[in-house]
């Protein structure tokens, strides 16, 4: 008998287990289907052709006009300027530590980059607002006080551990005899590094990258602190923009009525959102397993 | 100089700027502290923890900020816990290679990287709206628990993977069931990894604003959500999950967008104590795995 309430206090168990792990994806389900839901309604109202050709977003305004594009500008350029700024600074570190740096170096810098991505992004708005954009100001007097430059820089900082961290992981799982093969033709540490280990861990760097570039295209506070909210169609990094994420906040701050147009705008640029990073991040986890399979 | 110099040049200048590029993020981190404490460490005091946010710069505090950070951790923890422990126990040590085991764990690393604002549009969709839980402490912690879910997961059954085989094989020599031998002798063992991921988790929760935002909570708020424990039968109130709330990085937010300077200041100071949380929840977290890795040796 004993043994037979055992057995059924396993089952349920098991089953309680399987739903938790169930419940991730109910949690995919619930976001597609909540962005879904309010974007059927958006697009009842306004055509998908002009939600993605119009270059004006106003819907805030009088005269509303419903153009992505503004929006996405705004997040493609603080983007690009973070990964200028991370991809250089952030390959290199790799190097050095995976190629260059002793165990006990590499042992005590990992950690204390880790620090820098555990930073509230809160704290790196605050930065760029307070810190970054007067000090550029300096360089480049007709800077205004809301930029994309600022930012930008800022959120390339925020990333830089990530890239440096798994291209470094990836660097690492490079086999030995690799290297020593180089190495008994005369190369030289740096020739090693940047013609037989990078090329060799390149799906697992490029991993990183677009790891980098989704977390940037998805990154809300530092913009909605530091780069004004004036959705512009610009390349321009001196002049305030207004990023797709930066406008969610916006309206969020707004007392929006639910069930306005206003109010259902924030899925439909939440769903975009949520488009480009999913596709970034498959392409990072393919890519990644791709290079777990190599070695 | 020749071509074997060149690289020699080459190889050992490299080394510097490696080193440069390396050390460049601490020097970053050393100089935005600094600037941080010169800006805020006069305004931190008593009056801080205990004021309300103020129109006046000097009088402003983050009373009601702390206590709602703390109340949202607190049940944050509580859903998200428990709930990511079973999802890995699952996928660790029940689940069978089949596609639904793959999609499960695809999905799960692909949420681990969904920015944190669509989890505050997840969060507006279902709670405040459709469960009618309003901009309520329950809308927000229900969702960063969804937020840091995939954290508590991966770190957990990574925890679990370090556990060496011969463990489970010795307790079920001894006629322990499945359960049993998870219960007793792999969780147990896997708890300071376990702990690492939870605390890591928490820490990354501390500091979400964008998702809190979203969900409508208030940015300036002089109450407090009701008191969990009462002066009357039945001594605890449940009222305090439906009030409104803000936390330290929204308030932070909400002064960093004043336009008045003073109220920098108090940003400045609420971040001081921010960057103080973070930083004492990710030394335990190494602290943790430290003296683990020095303990046991399989």
């Amino acid at each position: 008998m004993s043994k037979q309430i055992r057995r059924l206090k396993e089952r349920l168990i098991e089953g309680a287990l399987l739903l938790s792990a169930l419940f991730s994806i109910f949690i995919t389900a619930g976001i597609i289907a909540v962005l879904f839901f309010e974007t059927f309604e958006f697009f009842k109202e306004v055509s998908i052709i002009e939600f993605l050709t119009d270059t004006q977003w106003t819907p805030l305004f009088a005269e509303k006009h419903f153009g992505i594009l503004p929006l996405f500008a705004g997040t493609l350029l603080t983007t690009l300027i973070a990964v200028i700024v991370a991809i250089p600074i952030g390959l290199t570190s790799a190097i050095y530590l995976s190629e260059y740096a002793s165990d006990r170096v590499r042992t005590a810098v990992k950690p204390a980059l880790e620090i820098l991505a555990a930073i509230p992004t809160v704290v790196y708005g605050y930065f760029a607002l307070l810190l970054v954009t007067p000090a550029l100001q300096m360089i480049f007097p007709d800077l205004s006080g809301f930029n994309a430059l600022s930012p930008g820089i800022v959120m390339g900082i925020m990333i830089i551990p990530i890239i440096s961290s798994l291209s470094e992981d990836a660097m690492h799982a490079v086999p030995m005899g690799l290297r020593e093969g180089a190495y008994a033709l005369g190369s030289t540490r740096l020739q090693v590094a940047t013609r037989v280990v990078v090329p060799a861990a390149f799906s697992g760097i490029a991993a990183s990258f677009i790891l980098g570039i989704s977390r940037a295209v998805g990154e809300t506070m530092i913009v909605a602190i530091a780069a004004g909210q004036q959705p512009r169609l610009t390349m321009n990094p001196f002049v305030p923009v207004e990023t797709v994420t930066a406008y969610i906040v916006q309206v969020s701050l707004g007392d929006t009525p639910t069930g306005t147009i206003e109010y259902r705008t924030i899925f439909a640029v939440g769903i975009s959102l949520f488009v480009v990073t999913f596709g970034l991040n498959m392409i990072s986890y393919w890519l990644r397993k791709r290079f777990r399979e190599e070695y | 100089m020749n071509r074997n110099k060149l690289s020699k040049w080459f190889d050992s200048s490299f080394y510097i700027i490696g080193f440069a590029s390396t050390l460049i993020g601490l020097a970053i981190l050393a100089v935005l502290i600094i600037d941080i404490l010169i800006d805020g460490a006069g305004r931190l005091g008593w009056q801080f923890f205990t004021s309300y946010p103020s129109r006046k710069p000097e009088a402003a505090g983050i009373l009601s900020a702390w206590i709602g950070t703390v109340w949202i951790m607190v049940l944050t923890a509580l859903l998200a816990v428990p709930l990511g422990i079973m999802a890995a126990i699952q996928l660790e040590e029940y689940s069978k290679k089949s596609w639904l085991t793959n999609l499960i764990e695809i999905n799960i690393a692909n949420l681990a990287g969904v920015p944190s604002i669509i989890y505050g549009l997840l969060g507006l969709g279902l709670f405040v709206r459709v469960m009618s839980l309003e901009r309520s402490v329950i809308s927000g912690a229900a969702t960063l628990a969804i937020l840091v879910l995939p954290i508590v997961i991966l770190s957990t059954r990574e925890a679990i993977r370090a556990i060496p085989f011969s463990i489970r094989e010795a307790s079920y020599a001894l006629g322990a069931t499945k359960w049993q031998t998870i219960r007793h002798q792999v969780l147990p063992a896997a708890l300071p990894g376990i702990m690492t991921g939870i605390i890591l988790a928490m820490s990354r929760a501390v500091g979400e604003t964008a998702p809190l935002i979203t969900i409508g909570a208030l940015t300036y708020v002089a109450f407090l959500p009701a008191s969990p424990i009462t002066y009357e039968f039945p001594f605890i109130s449940f009222q305090g999950l439906f009030d409104p709330f803000t936390v330290l990085p929204i308030q932070i937010f909400n002064w960093v967008s004043r336009p008045q300077k003073g109220f920098f200041a108090d940003a400045a100071a609420g971040i001081i104590v921010l960057l103080i949380i973070t930083f004492l929840m990710n030394a335990i977290a190494v602290w943790i795995r430290h003296k683990h890795s020095k303990k046991i040796r399989w």
